[in-house]
């Protein structure tokens, strides 16, 4: 791993976007000047509905390791159930960040010396315009808001270039609402 | 201009600014978003080419054989058990001396049944008289399917442009794409010295005598060993085209310089790996932490594998303590066979007596068997601190058993 790289390990489900959502945030990073960014999925036999994992790697300098990454500084979880199904927050560094699309409060997360992040996507992105269950543009805006590391006006582009044919200002507007009541603790 | 895209795309731009002009594939993971991206630019018309729907591999790499015959620039791709079953269409294909490209997407065959990545289903197409080229990245996959067609075209022998299924293929990096005025001035439209004439029937690739005999004309024509001959020469030929047209490109382009193998770390390395395809870049971060150890190490990638360049590959690796060979494929009931190749290729360096670098072979990644970086290193470390070992024993890496 190179020594100033940021390792994002996505989870979701089989169908729900993740790789989309990293792939957005992998174009915003390049764009802000990163020329290492490499976004590698992990492809099983899932099917939609399954918990899925992408990994998206960035750096200044250009990534040859393609494995998956089993350390990651950031985790972001596209569905708070997926806590209970499986162990997706294994090898997160200390003092690393997770950000949960969630219903729940900030007080019903708690992982030890690390940064956790909240927001409640799937309500927001409803309110936003986009149909139920649409939470991969909005989780961008917590990304954005619990890290710091990426330029918000960079994303909403990079967003609505995405979904240019799908609903761009809602997309857009989900980021927004979620950047914006992103509660952040732990 | 610089995108982030996946491999699949890349090879699909890649194709579509070679202005290709039949596209023949049947979907197959992980080569399928390829050929769909190929529809999609069909179309849409954005791409001027035919695009045939297929039942099967077998009949993709035929339609390839009859347009290209016909004298149409033919583009296919496909996997593991699709490339197996296009087997004896590519035998002909080369046979044939047409320059058709083909991306194979690396894929574990069958069986047990596997979608994942390894290079078993290419390399067991290693002696079929076809060119074959592995890349490491997206740059290279783009690149490297317009240089294929000017090789094809200019030798008259069919190339595969060999990637990583999933690794590459599915995965997402930057790259840049080249203006579509400038990969015209580089690749000229495919103007073949015969095609298919309805005004002019011809037979082609006839049954052909086992001695040369005299053609309905009164020449004297090549028997099949003679044809088969030529093919052997232009291939050892292919070598040195190879260099030149990477030249060309990169002048054209800014991006080449490495047209047989690209070396790492390797200029006063004691002990060098070698790979082919994404595995040879991982093994890079894998030099970088035996540096810092205070290893000289040094990793090569070998792109050109047939024809296979062993006069510039026993050069470079000639003057080295140890070889360490990883590999995603073998000659099953030996080793891996890009190990043979090279001691093979060593060999005329030892044959005065001269000291020869001794060579380690590991398998691993069967199957989409995950590679760990810290197996990597380790494998690599022993091999520097064991040295020469007694027996040319298989090694194989990640191994549960």
């Amino acid at each position: 791993m190179k020594k100033d790289a940021i390792d994002i390990r996505w989870h979701g489900r089989g169908g729900q976007g993740a790789i989309t959502a990293a792939k957005i945030v992998a174009k915003a990073m390049f764009q802000s000047g990163y020329e290492g960014v490499v976004m590698v999925p992990t492809f099983g036999t899932e099917r939609r509905g399954a918990p899925v994992f992408t990994s998206l790697k960035i750096s200044t300098e250009k990534i040859y390791d393609l494995s998956p990454i089993d350390k990651p500084d950031i985790i972001v979880v596209l569905d708070h159930v997926l806590l209970e199904e499986a162990n997706i927050v294994d090898g997160l560094k200390e003092g690393g960040t997770i950000v949960i699309n969630s219903p729940c409060s900030i007080d019903d997360y708690r992982f030890e010396g690390r940064k956790v992040a909240i927001c409640d996507v799937t309500t927001l992105a409803q309110q936003a315009g986009l149909r139920e269950g649409i939470v991969n543009s909005g989780i961008i805006g917590s990304f954005a808001k619990a890290t710091g590391i990426i330029d918000m006006d960079l994303l909403v582009t990079a967003i609505r270039e995405e979904f240019s044919r799908r609903r761009p200002e809602e997309n857009a507007k989900a980021a927004l609402l979620a950047y914006e009541n992103t509660v952040i603790g732990g | 201009m610089h995108i982030i895209e996946s491999g699949n795309v890349a090879a699909a731009l890649g194709v579509k600014l070679s202005r290709a002009q039949v596209i023949a594939a049947y979907p197959i993971t992980p080569q399928t978003p390829l050929t769909e991206k190929l529809s999609e630019f069909i179309e849409s018309g954005e791409m001027e080419a035919q695009y045939v729907p297929v039942e099967s591999e077998h009949s993709a790499m035929a339609v390839c054989i009859a347009s290209s015959s016909a004298g149409a620039r033919a583009f296919t791709a496909t996997s593991a058990n699709g490339l197996l079953y296009m087997h004896e269409q590519i035998q002909w294909a080369a046979g044939a001396r047409l320059p058709i490209v083909m991306c194979v997407v690396n894929r574990g065959v069958g069986a047990p049944w596997t979608i994942w990545n390894d290079h078993q289903d290419s390399i067991s197409q290693r002696d079929t008289g076809w060119i074959q080229y592995y890349v490491n990245d997206h740059q290279q996959i783009i690149d490297g399917v317009i240089k294929a067609f000017m090789l094809a075209e200019e030798v008259m022998i069919p190339v595969m442009l060999c990637y990583d299924g999933y690794l590459l293929s599915h995965t997402y990096m930057p790259f840049e794409v080249p203006e579509a005025s400038a990969v015209d001035a580089f690749l000229p439209p495919y103007k073949p010295a015969y095609a298919l004439d309805p005004e002019n029937p011809a037979n082609l690739n006839t049954v052909t005598m086992p001695d040369v005999r005299l053609d309905a004309k009164g020449r004297l024509a090549h028997g099949y060993m003679e044809i088969r001959y030529l093919l052997q020469e232009d291939l050892i030929r292919t070598i040195d085209v190879m260099a030149r047209i990477d030249e060309s490109f990169r002048k054209h382009f800014g991006r080449g310089g490495s047209p047989y193998y690209e070396t790492y770390q390797c200029e006063d390395a004691e002990f060098i790996a070698v790979s082919l395809g994404s595995l040879s870049y991982h093994l890079r971060d894998v030099v970088d932490m035996l540096r810092a150890d205070g290893f000289k190490v040094g990793v090569m990638s070998v792109h050109l594998y047939r024809p296979f360049p062993a006069e510039a590959i026993a050069d470079a690796l000639a003057g080295s303590t140890g070889i360490v060979v990883f590999e995603k494929a073998l000659s099953y009931g030996y080793q891996g066979a890009l190990c043979s190749d090279i001691k093979s290729a060593l060999y005329h360096k030892g044959v005065d007596g001269s000291r020869m670098p001794f060579v380690h072979n590991y398998i691993l990644g069967l199957g989409g068997r995950e590679i760990r970086t810290t197996d990597l290193c380790e494998a690599f470390r022993k091999s520097c601190t064991e040295g020469a070992a007694p027996t040319d024993e298989l090694r194989w890496l990640g191994l549960k058993i």
